[in-house]
């Protein structure tokens, strides 16, 4: 069997928008539809001319049970649509498009929807188990005197609710909060504060430049909630961030001594994304016009504590097969779950004895230029939904691929578990 | 998953034989012996009950009386709805002598069929309506398929209902709840109709059988009346509650213009508790409705409804609309093509307009009483679209800018080699015309307007404008498109103000001219409004825009060779300062706490009345004589559905008819003598006789 040549030819996400207090505006599938919407409308095929429907979702509400598939019938890919949702926490969007491109690789598909979508805002409260049991017990009273007993078993604390996002940034082999992750890999590297600060403003700074020159436009269409308001662009980026503003932030998971600050962190974010993948024939047969070619991909696996390092992990292996070096690849999406775990990722690649022990290299494989890296923000500027991320990252690549006119980059992905994610894109 | 369904037999049997002697009805035994009666009027989508249907019936009743079944269902076999009400075609024929017997023995059916002495059940899917309904409850039961909603829509035409209806509904559910519905027309649907005691079940199709049986048994418990029922019998508690009802009445429906909700509650005042007396009563109150101008007038109304629906056949090939402009006006238009099932993309530059636009979307979906799901699914099919790539994929493109020629010129040479192939598009324009703005459109043939009205989701009407090139496929498929969004269409050609607003300008500038004479606007409008108009003048203007009265105004002065008056200081100095009317919260009004409602009961002084309405006959028959429209109906029918015009008095051309053609020019002169040469008599007045 020969390998099918895999195409991204176009893909769209919403502004990604910060959670504030209580529920955002949208649910994840209203989100997978606002971005979907302007993307299915420019698209000269029909929408019921996909194959499949793949979208990424880690947090799914109650009321939307497979997001895909309802994603799918609302954004009128057609009832005969088959679809369905990925979870691989933070690499789900990317997971996602990893599948649709094996797919066409192998031949059984044409063309796929593929996205990741997530509302951090909708993360559900979850009653304590204790309180899950005298609910049930409740309802299974017999009589007014069993009512009466059981009511006494009421606790205050059963009212206080778990947080569902706070649990499911908690790693559960570990019990280490992502941001303990950080905290860990920049005391191993020797991340300092400033160093990580320096790279959070630096986030800031570029998307800010990206929004004021144009870059993202195409890629970010504007959401439109039900209370009228207009969301046209990322809204946590902070344009005049600097270093003293960030210096006054307090550690964030391990008082008083930690290095990981909200300033340096992820932003907690609702948003989604798609991306169009075809084949040759598919290509052809609509007349698209695509933007980059899928070429490789990898998921990797490791110590959770150190979940940070997935990027260089999964990376690492695409090199390889392909004898590329560090000159070979033109630019780096790497996902921006902490300032700190970029870093230490870029320290483990310069790291000889790490290159050499963990990754099985000759050599380091060198310092990667800053401007090769993230040279638009991300998840530090305009925030981390998780299952959406993945998705971002490549579709951004692809376009900064082409603005720029380079030729290969690679997107790459830690994933809180203990896992990375890498896929490999040459301009088409 | 439908069209699979689509493959699969119907389980239920909708065609069994027609017993002999009879056309309207079907008929079957099952096995456990209840007899299943199915009407099915013949070639018709549509049940009626006419006389045929209830000789009929009462045909099969004569048969089942001698051949007991365990119990007798009775239900539509139309996949639309049980039955929609009287066949209203008869009601002509009912108004002479005759009519009180015709009456008398539909009740004598209906009373043998409650007197059947084994269960009788009506099983309603879809629109239990008028005699529809009054069949539905002469039976034992009522199982309601979901979907289904009964109600009594005769007071629309001037009437209450006469089947029966007055004295069985007050009898089976809460008498003020039975009033209500029979006053207002509105219809009780599923859920409502189960509460309100109306349906015994609601079920869905798949377990009717199931239910029926139940029924047959005797074990299909009905819904008790209540303690309201029981103190409404006495006639103490009634007075109260007719008093109150007379007086909620006489402000939508004033007795002088709308005899027949005040029938009714004088009919249930005096024999609320007597049910034999109230359907000899009904009988009789019935007949003499059926000789009211307003019945005839508003029957007449029912009928130009049918006429301009007539003209929405056919497939308007209409899968997604764009519109440009997200004002007001596209806003709702695109709001409500949603609503009603197109994808719609939505274009403007500002993103604002565009988010307020999907507020507006979501307002109208709550107004409208849809579900959540319907709501959602409505919204995700009305699409902002910032760019406008939407105007390359849609099958109708609708341009709704402000009323700059230059500025539609340029949109719609921006549109050329980007539409469809067959795309058509169309203009909301209201002032301008249409041959000067096709010139830049990217093909004449397929351009043609679409004028709405304000606000489109209330006001019924679209006139559909052709001008002297657009392709007559094309007008099809854009009166098939009012249709589909359930709008009704008026064909009228390419003139000043086309028909309605042309009609229409007259009543608002003499209302500003009366204003500038030194009347009070509060009288103004109350004569407006006394003579049956759903607003007065200086209400109606701040309800359209005054911006858009001033355009319309100078586009007819400019245009028509017609001495019209002058437009008034007072309406210019309103638009000048941003007055516009309610959709800047002040005009002539000020609407911060809704709409003015002007008290009518004062003296209005002598002419006004014909000072503001008989200008709007002339300028109907000036656009019967310029041909507008094809017909004298088809206006009165425009001018009805686009500007509410006194429904009672049968449209501005009827009501002229009705006074006299020669009365009407008399004044008309002597107010020209008066008042200036704007009332001078068109010249079409002479043909019109």
């Amino acid at each position: 069997m020969t390998d099918r040549p895999v195409y991204l030819v176009d893909g769209a996400r919403t502004p990604f928008l910060k959670v504030r207090s209580g529920p955002g505006p949208f649910t994840p599938v209203d989100l997978a539809v606002q971005a979907g919407r302007p993307l299915l409308l420019r698209q000269p095929f029909d929408r019921t001319a996909f194959d499949l429907c793949i979208l990424g979702c880690v947090n799914v509400i109650a009321d939307e049970m497979n997001p895909a598939r309802v994603a799918a019938l609302r954004l009128g890919l057609g009832e005969a649509m088959v679809a369905f949702t990925m979870q691989i926490n933070c690499g789900s969007g990317m997971q996602s498009i990893d599948t649709a491109y094996r797919y066409i690789r192998d031949g059984s598909h044409n063309l796929i929807l593929a996205g990741g979508t997530e509302a951090l805002s909708h993360a559900p409260l979850v009653l304590r188990q204790e309180a899950v049991e005298w609910y049930a017990g409740m309802a299974r009273a017999k009589g007014p005197l069993d009512t009466a007993r059981r009511m006494a078993g009421l606790r205050p604390e059963f009212f206080k609710p778990v947080i569902g996002l706070e649990r499911g940034l908690t790693d559960p082999i570990t019990d280490l909060n992502m941001g303990q992750t950080a905290e860990v890999l920049a005391y191993r590297f020797g991340i300092d504060r400033t160093a990580a600060d320096t790279y959070a403003m630096q986030s800031h700074h570029r998307l800010a430049r990206a929004q004021r020159e144009g870059w993202l436009s195409g890629e970010v269409m504007p959401a439109f909630d039900r209370d009228g308001t207009a969301h046209v662009k990322d809204d946590g980026v902070r344009p005049d961030s600097d270093m003293d503003s960030l210096a006054k932030l307090n550690p964030a998971f391990e008082k008083p001594y930690g290095k990981v600050t909200p300033g340096n962190s992820s932003q907690i974010t609702d948003g989604a994304s798609w991306v169009i993948l075809a084949s040759e024939q598919a290509v052809e047969a609509h007349g698209l016009t695509p933007l980059a070619r899928i070429v490789d991909s990898q998921w990797a696996a490791l110590d959770p504590s150190i979940m940070g390092l997935g990027p260089v992990l999964a990376s690492q292996p695409i090199l390889q097969r392909h004898d590329f070096g560090r000159d070979d690849i033109d630019l780096w999406e790497v996902n921006e779950a902490f300032a700190a775990q970029v870093l230490a990722c870029l320290a483990a690649w310069e790291d000889e004895t790490f290159c050499r022990e963990v990754l099985g290299m000759d050599a380091p494989l060198g310092r990667i230029d800053r401007d090769r890296l993230n040279v638009d923000g991300g998840a530090i500027s305009l925030g981390h939904p998780v299952g959406t991320s993945g998705n971002r990252i490549v579709l951004h690549l692809a376009n900064a691929l082409k603005r720029m006119n380079k030729t290969r980059g690679i997107a790459t992905e830690c994933i809180g578990g203990g896992q990375g994610g890498a896929m490999m894109l040459e301009v088409a | 998953m439908t069209d699979v369904l689509s493959h699969l037999p119907d389980p239920a049997d909708r065609n069994p034989p027609h017993p002999e002697g009879v056309t309207t009805w079907r008929m079957a035994r099952d096995n456990e012996n209840i007899a299943w009666l199915l009407l099915d009027c013949p070639d018709t989508g549509t049940n009626t009950i006419s006389q045929t249907v209830l000789r009929d019936l009462d045909t099969i009743l004569g048969m089942l009386e001698h051949d007991h079944p365990r119990a007798l269902v009775m239900r539509s076999a139309k996949p639309g709805g049980f039955a929609a009400g009287a066949d209203i075609n008869q009601f002509a024929d009912m108004r002479g002598e005759g009519a009180g017997s015709m009456l008398r023995q539909g009740h004598d059916v209906l009373d043998r069929l409650a007197a059947l002495p084994f269960p009788s059940i009506a099983v309603v899917h879809g629109a239990a309506l008028g005699a529809g309904f009054e069949i539905a409850l002469a039976c034992d039961h009522r199982i309601a398929v979901q979907g289904a909603k009964f109600g009594f829509p005769e007071v629309q035409l001037g009437l209450h209902p006469g089947l029966g209806g007055t004295f069985r509904l007050p009898a089976l559910i809460d008498p003020v709840e039975a009033m209500t519905m029979m006053l207002t027309g509105k219809s009780a649907h599923d859920r409502k109709a189960l509460k309100l005691g109306i349906a015994d079940a609601l079920v869905p199709e798949r377990h009717v059988a199931a239910a029926v049986r139940q029924a047959a048994a005797g074990k299909l418990d009905t819904v008790g009346q209540g303690f309201r029922a029981t103190a409404m019998r006495t006639h103490a508690a009634r007075t109260l509650a007719v008093r109150k009802m007379r007086s909620e009445t006489e402000k939508s429906a004033p007795r002088d213009h709308y005899p027949a909700p005040h029938a009714l509650i004088d009919l249930w005042e005096e024999n609320g508790s007597d049910a034999k007396a109230m359907q000899k009563a009904e009988i009789v109150s019935f007949v003499n409705l059926l000789k009211t101008d307003a019945a005839k007038n508003l029957i007449r109304v029912f009928f130009l409804r049918q006429k301009l629906k007539a003209r929405t056949r056919g497939e308007d090939g209409i899968a997604h609309v764009h519109v440009i402009g997200a004002g007001a006006m596209g806003a709702e238009i695109a709001a409500w093509a949603a609503l009603r099932g197109k994808r719609v993309t939505l274009a403007d530059l500002n993103p604002e307009p565009l988010g307020c636009a999907v507020k507006r979307a979501g307002d109208i979906c709550r107004k409208k009483h849809l579900t959540d799901i319907e709501t959602r699914d409505a919204l995700d099919r009305l699409m902002p679209d910032p760019t406008g790539i939407g105007a390359a994929r849609a099958d109708l493109v609708i341009e709704a800018v402000p009323e700059k020629p230059d500025l539609k010129a340029k949109i719609y040479q921006s549109l050329a080699g980007q539409m469809k192939e067959d795309a058509i598009l169309a203009t909301n324009t209201s002032s301008l015309r249409l041959t000067d703005l096709a010139k830049s459109a990217p093909d004449p043939a397929r351009f043609a307007g679409l004028h709405f009205f304000n606000p489109v989701s209330q006001m019924p009407l679209v006139e559909v404008v052709a001008h002297q090139h657009t392709n007559r496929k094309v007008l099809d498929r854009l009166r098939a498109f009012c249709g589909a969004i359930d709008r009704l269409p008026a064909p009228v050609r390419d003139y000043p103000g086309f028909l309605v607003n042309r009609v229409l300008t007259p009543y608002l500038m003499e209302g500003m001219l009366l204003l500038d004479e030194g009347h009070d606007k509060r009288m103004i409008d109350a004569a407006g409004l006394r003579f049956g108009m759903p607003m007065g003048p200086l209400t109606l203007a701040d309800q359209v825009g005054l911006d858009i009265c001033l355009d319309v105004g100078e586009s007819l002065k400019s245009s028509l060779d017609k001495p019209l008056a002058d437009i008034p200081r007072i309406l210019r100095d309103k638009v000048e300062s941003g007055d516009t009317g309610k959709k800047s919260g002040r005009g002539f009004y000020d609407w911060s706490d809704g709409t003015p409602r002007p008290d009518t009961d004062r003296d209005i002084p002598a002419g006004m009345t014909d000072r503001l309405i008989l200008p709007m006959c002339d300028a109907a028959v000036e656009c019967l004589r310029e041909k507008v429209v094809e017909d004298a109906d088809t206006l009165d029918g425009a001018v009805i559905f686009g500007t509410g015009f006194a429904p009672f008095r049968g449209g501005p051309l009827h009501y002229a008819r009705k006074r006299g053609a020669d009365q009407v020019t008399r004044i008309l002169r002597e107010m020209a003598e008066k008042h200036g040469d704007r009332f001078a008599p068109d010249k079409g007045w002479s043909r019109f006789a």
